[in-house]
Parts: structure tokens; sequence; C-alpha cells
């Protein structure tokens, strides 16, 4: 038996990212009582140090390392960068909130870099095992964050719940990819791969019989339909901040997930996972934007919100072809900048002893703080896929990709909801701007969240105003 | 082995462990599931001993009934508690539950079968000799290709830990009793025991 060290370059961001964590950790017990900030701000600091590491890997050619365990190719450079960046700004927006609400700080950030770990380990396995094991890596802290109120009953409800979702999912995937090893011998993508493509139709019926496994692990991952139960509540039922952190970032996670089990391992089941992906979409479409009218709570709404957009992403991944899934990685990436300024908004509102929640809270903003009620719409108009908001383009890019590939219905079917759905984000938009305001004080918020909220509401108009550049960066990762 | 012999001992071991999976949830004396959940666990590692993998299958039973499964016997009878209340729902929900059951093993048999995964598609692996040693052969992968997944399930049990310890640990409230190991060792035998001298009691005469 050989073996030679392996070369440990490529995984540098998330070698420095697990030492920075436990610097962290004995930082936190020794000085945290002193320096009430230090968690966080040596947070941000690891966060940039990844992403400058993360950086310095663009454009290096795909390599393997760890035994083909760990790969480092384009769509795994670019979704670390967007992870990392995206949760740069998440825990800038929840400093304020942590320190109001009393959450413990040192283990909020650290469990966050823990799941920001698993997100890279994710993005860049090139193996079920090192896949699975990252997925456990970033979902463990989020469901000990979701509980990390304890006082309140619904936080330990909503975590119980995503626990035990979770959990089953997990098992759900794992028996999966069973089926796909008992056949294939191999836990490697590629290897795996070849297999699913050899094998004949007589037996192909296991790999089906995994395949759904695998999807149904992936939608509930995701929380898309018909597997969406546990968002609504755990979106409701966390703290606010923890909210927008699981709404943006795991979601690219998600995404990237979903690509490497379907398109790099299993791309000769195409035909079985279009459809049983387009059933998913459809009802996470219809259902999503549906039911989101109905919602009084924000918060709720939101969730359902995601849901339907996680229907929409899932179009450019059925389309089956490399322009189609350039835009599903553009959908996720702007659909995680505009959640995160939505929460982000909720919890500028939050005061202590109070949590924006309702629709009614956002009551209007513009007569509290025009600028924010100005970023609020931006950031609707774009979720609502209203142009020259990003959210048309990334729209745009996903049905055009479905029409392509000759699934028009699919595209009017999703086109229709898109409408039905700028309801309800129009609806935040006239209580903000044409209700009165129940508590006409003013909001405020410290100086890095109003500069933070300004760049996000900003690049939602940027990036609609000249999406040529991500776009470009999005497809040059499948076309280059 | 005789193919027969290693059949019965493989129906024998893989009934046991659903048999006593099924009696995990179904008895209602929460000791009592864990004592279930203990047989079914012996009962795999029965299975692991057939596909040779003899030190997984010690492993099982060390770590998880030695030292697992009792430390949950500990919780569950520290808990006191003696029976479930009620079982809410349990026969409401029953028809869908026998339902999902009934498709899943149906499913289950039908491709899981031997007409794909019979003798004919794979052929039976080739007995290890007695010189054949199981830990050796993890100790060879373990730390050297297998040494990535290996650090990320070590990252995941730190995670683990800090979950937990976060979400239990509310700090030290007043009135808690604990130990200071310093002051422990620090103390001297003056502090603790206190030598009085007292003149004897003069002989009492009946």
């Amino acid at each position: 038996m050989t073996f030679t060290i392996p070369n440990f370059i490529p995984a540098i961001p998330e070698i420095f990212m697990l030492v920075m964590i436990c610097v962290i950790l004995m930082t936190d017990l020794f000085l945290g009582k002193r320096i009430k900030s230090i968690a966080y701000s040596l947070t941000q600091l690891t966060l940039i140090g990844a992403f400058l590491l993360t950086m310095h890997q663009y454009g290096m050619p795909k390599v393997y390392t760890f035994d083909h365990m760990y790969v480092l190719d384009k769509l795994a450079i670019l979704s670390k960068l967007a992870i990392l960046l995206v949760s740069f700004f998440v825990f800038l927006y929840s400093r304020e909130y942590i320190g109001m609400t009393k959450l413990p700080r040192g283990e909020y950030h650290i469990l966050g870099l823990f799941a920001v770990l698993g997100m890279m380990v994710l993005v860049s396995a090139s193996n079920f095992l090192t896949l699975y094991l990252g997925l456990e890596v970033l979902s463990l802290p989020l469901y000990a964050m979701v509980a990390l109120k304890r006082d309140s009953g619904v936080a330990s409800e909503a975590a119980m719940k995503y626990f035990v979702m979770g959990a089953l999912a997990s098992g759900m995937l794992l028996y999966g990819l069973s089926m796909l090893y008992g056949v294939s011998h191999s836990l490697d993508f590629t290897a795996v791969a070849k297999v699913v493509s050899e094998t004949s139709p007589a037996h192909s019926l296991i790999l089906i019989f995994g395949l759904v496994f695998i999807i149904a692990g992936i939608a509930f991952k995701m929380g898309a339909a018909p597997f969406h139960m546990w968002v609504p509540d755990v979106y409701d039922g966390s703290p606010t901040s923890v909210t927008l952190f699981i709404s943006s970032a795991p979601k690219i996670a998600a995404l990237i997930m979903a690509y490497r089990l379907l398109v790099e391992s299993a791309p000769g089941l195409i035909i079985q996972w279009q459809h049983v992906l387009m059933v998913i979409a459809v009802l996470s479409i219809v259902l999503g934007n549906v039911v989101a009218i109905a919602q009084s709570n924000i918060k709720r709404m939101l969730a359902y919100s995601s849901i339907a957009h996680m229907g929409y992403m899932l179009l450019g991944i059925i389309a089956g072809t490399k322009a189609g899934y350039a835009s599903s990685l553009f959908y996720v990436f702007t659909y995680s900048m505009m959640s995160m300024g939505a929460f982000a908004m909720l919890l500028m509102m939050s005061k202590s002893g109070f949590e924006a929640e309702n629709i009614e809270d956002l009551q209007g903003l513009n007569s509290r703080n025009p600028w924010y009620a100005l970023m609020m719409l931006l950031i609707m108009f774009s979720m609502a896929g209203i142009p020259p908001a990003v959210g048309f383009f990334a729209k745009l890019g996903v049905l055009e990709a479905v029409i392509n590939a000759n699934m028009t219905w699919l595209a009017i079917v999703a086109l229709i909801f898109a409408i039905v759905g700028a309801y309800y984000y129009l609806r935040v938009v006239k209580v903000m701007y044409f209700d009165d305001p129940k508590d006409a004080t003013a909001v405020t918020a410290p100086m890095d969240m109003r500069i933070a909220i300004t760049i996000n509401g900003l690049a939602v108009i940027a990036l609609g105003l000249f999406p040529s550049a991500l776009i470009g960066l999005c497809r040059n990762v499948f076309f280059g | 082995m005789d193919l027969l012999v290693e059949q019965i001992i493989f129906f024998a071991f893989a009934g046991m462990t659903v048999l006593a999976g099924a009696v995990v949830v179904a008895v209602r004396n929460p000791v009592h599931s864990v004592l279930a959940l203990v047989v079914a666990f012996v009962a795999s590692a029965g299975l692991w001993l057939l596909l040779e993998a003899e030190f997984l299958a010690l492993v099982l039973i060390f770590v998880y009934v030695g030292a697992v499964m009792t430390l949950f016997l500990f919780v569950v009878m520290m808990l006191n508690i003696r029976e479930l209340p009620s079982r809410e729902g349990f026969v409401r929900f029953l028809p869908l539950a026998l339902f999902a059951l009934a498709a899943i093993v149906a499913m289950m048999v039908f491709v899981i079968g031997p007409q794909h995964f019979g003798l004919a598609q794979y052929a039976i692996p080739a007995h290890h000799g007695a010189d054949y040693s199981n830990i050796r052969e993890l100790g060879l992968v373990l730390y050297t290709h297998d040494v990535y997944p290996f650090e990320l399930a070590a990252v995941l049990l730190l995670i683990a830990i800090i979950a937990a310890i976060s979400l239990s640990f509310r700090g030290r409230r007043v009135g808690t009793r604990s130990q200071v190991p310093s002051a422990q060792i620090a103390v001297k035998s003056a502090d603790r025991i206190r030598i009085i001298k007292m003149a004897s009691e003069p002989k009492v005469k009946r």
C-alpha cells in the first residue's frame, strides 16, 4: 500500500477557518468577559482572511486532493467566495441584535463559523463521504443556533422540529447514497457517474430508487415543497439573526450540493431526476407563492417566499444545460443577497423587548426613515422580479433556460405564479409607504449596519442595471 | 463456513435486530425501550462479525452498549419516568404509518431483491484467512487515505460538544454547590479538625 502526503494547499481556506475557530474559542473563553466584542471582531477577521485566501486561488486549474475526496474547481471557488461574503454581512447585521437579545456572543459566533466551514467543505466535496460530513458540519451548528434563545418555548420547538426533520433528511440522503454505492462500489463522484452511465436499464431500477431518496434529502435541506414543513416554523421561531443566516448562505451550499449529487454523480439519470425535480419545483412555486399571501407575520411570509424561490432556482437545474446551471447559480447568489437585506431590515426595526415580525410593524417606515424604506422597496421589487432590480434578471435567466430546453409549460406556470407572488411583496411596499405609522419614532442603527444595508440595497439595483459581470462569472464556471 | 449455516446466522441476527427495533418504539416503559435498543445493537454487532468486521463489531458493543446505552439507562432511570402517560395519536396515525411502512417494505423487497443484488450480479467476497487483521487494515487507511473525512468527523464532535454546552450551561447559579479544587488542595488539617484539650472526667462512683 503506497501513500503520499496529500497536497494541503487547495484546502488552505478551510484549514485557516478551523484553526481560527479554535483560536476564537479559546480567546473568547479567557477574554470574552473583558472585551465584549472580541468574538465578533475575530470572526469578521477570519471571514475576511478566508475570503482573501480563496480569492488567491481564483483562476487555479481544477485540482483534486485528499485522495480524490476534495475538489477545488471554479464552482467551489466562486461559491466559497459568495458564502464568505454573505456570511460577513450576516454577522455584521446580527451584532447589534445579539447584544440586545443577550444571546451568548462567543458560542453564537463560533457555531456560525462552524456552519460556514461546513458550507465550504460541502461545496468542495467530490466524494459522498465528504459531502455528507460537510452537510452535517453545516446543519448541526444551525440546529443549536436556532435553540440558543433558551428561554423561548417557540425557539426550542423550532429547533426540535428542525433537528428531527434534518435528521430524517440526512437518513434519507444516506439511504439513497447507499443504493448508488451498492451498484457502483464507489463513493467518488466521477467513478459513480461512470458506472451510472454504463448501467443497463434493467439494473437502473436500484439507481432510480436511490435517486428518489437522494432528491428527497436535497429537497428537505433546501426547503422545497413537499418537504417544506419545517421552513415557516423555523424561520418564525428562531431569533431573527439566525433566520437571517439560515435564509442566506446555506441556500448557496444547498444548490451546490444538488448540483454535485445530480449533475456530477448521476448525469446518466438526467431524464429521471428532471421529472422528479419538475414536480418539486412546480409544487414549491405554487405553494410558496399562494400560501405567502395569507401570512400576516413577515417572517413566515418570507419563509414561504423562500420556498417559492427555491422552486425557481431548481428550474435552472431542471433545464439540464450549462446555461441552466449558470442561471441557477446566479439566482441563488442574488436570492441570498435579497433575503439577507430583507431580514436585516427586520433586525434594524427590532428594539430591546420588541421584535419586528409582523407586516404591520413596517407601517409608515417611509416617514420613520425614508432611506431604509427605499432600500426595503428595492429588495421587495427585486424579490418580486420587477425590472430593473436584479431579481428580474435572475428569473429571466432560469425561465430562458427552461424555454431553451423545450419546457415552455414550466416557464408559463412559473411566470403566472411570479405575478401572483408580486402581490405580497408589493403589499409590504404599500404598508411602508401609504400606511400611517403606529410608532412614529425614527429608526436608527449603528453606522456599520447603515453602510451595509445601503450597499446591500444599492447592489440589488446596481446588479440589476449591470448584471453582465455577475452573469459572466457564473457562466464562466460552467463554460470556461 | 457453509453457506447455509451462514444464512441461518444472518437471518437470526437480522430478525433479532428488526424485532428489537420494533420493541423499542412499541413498549411503554422507557427502560424496556433502552434494553431493547441494547439487544438491537448486539444483534447488529453479530451481523458485522459475519462481514468479518470484527473490530467494528466489538467497538459497537464496547462503545454503544457499554458506554452510551448505560448512560442512557442512567438518564432514563434518573428522570424516573415509569410509563409514558398516553400515546397521543398512536391509533389515529396508525393506518397512515402502516401504509407508509408497507409501501417502503414493498419497494425494498422489489428493488433490493436477489434479482438485483443476487449472486449472479455480485460474487461472494472471498473469506480472509486467520492471519487477516481487521484493525491493521483500518489503521492503514484511517490516518492516510481517509484523513480528511476523519478530521471532519472530529470537527463534528467538537461542534456537538460546543452546542451541547452552550445549550445546557446556564452560568454558575447562586446556591449551586461545586468543587473548588485549589481550595481543596490548599486545605490544612487545622482547617478541618479542631483538637480540643480537656481534662478527663473524674471517675464516677456508683
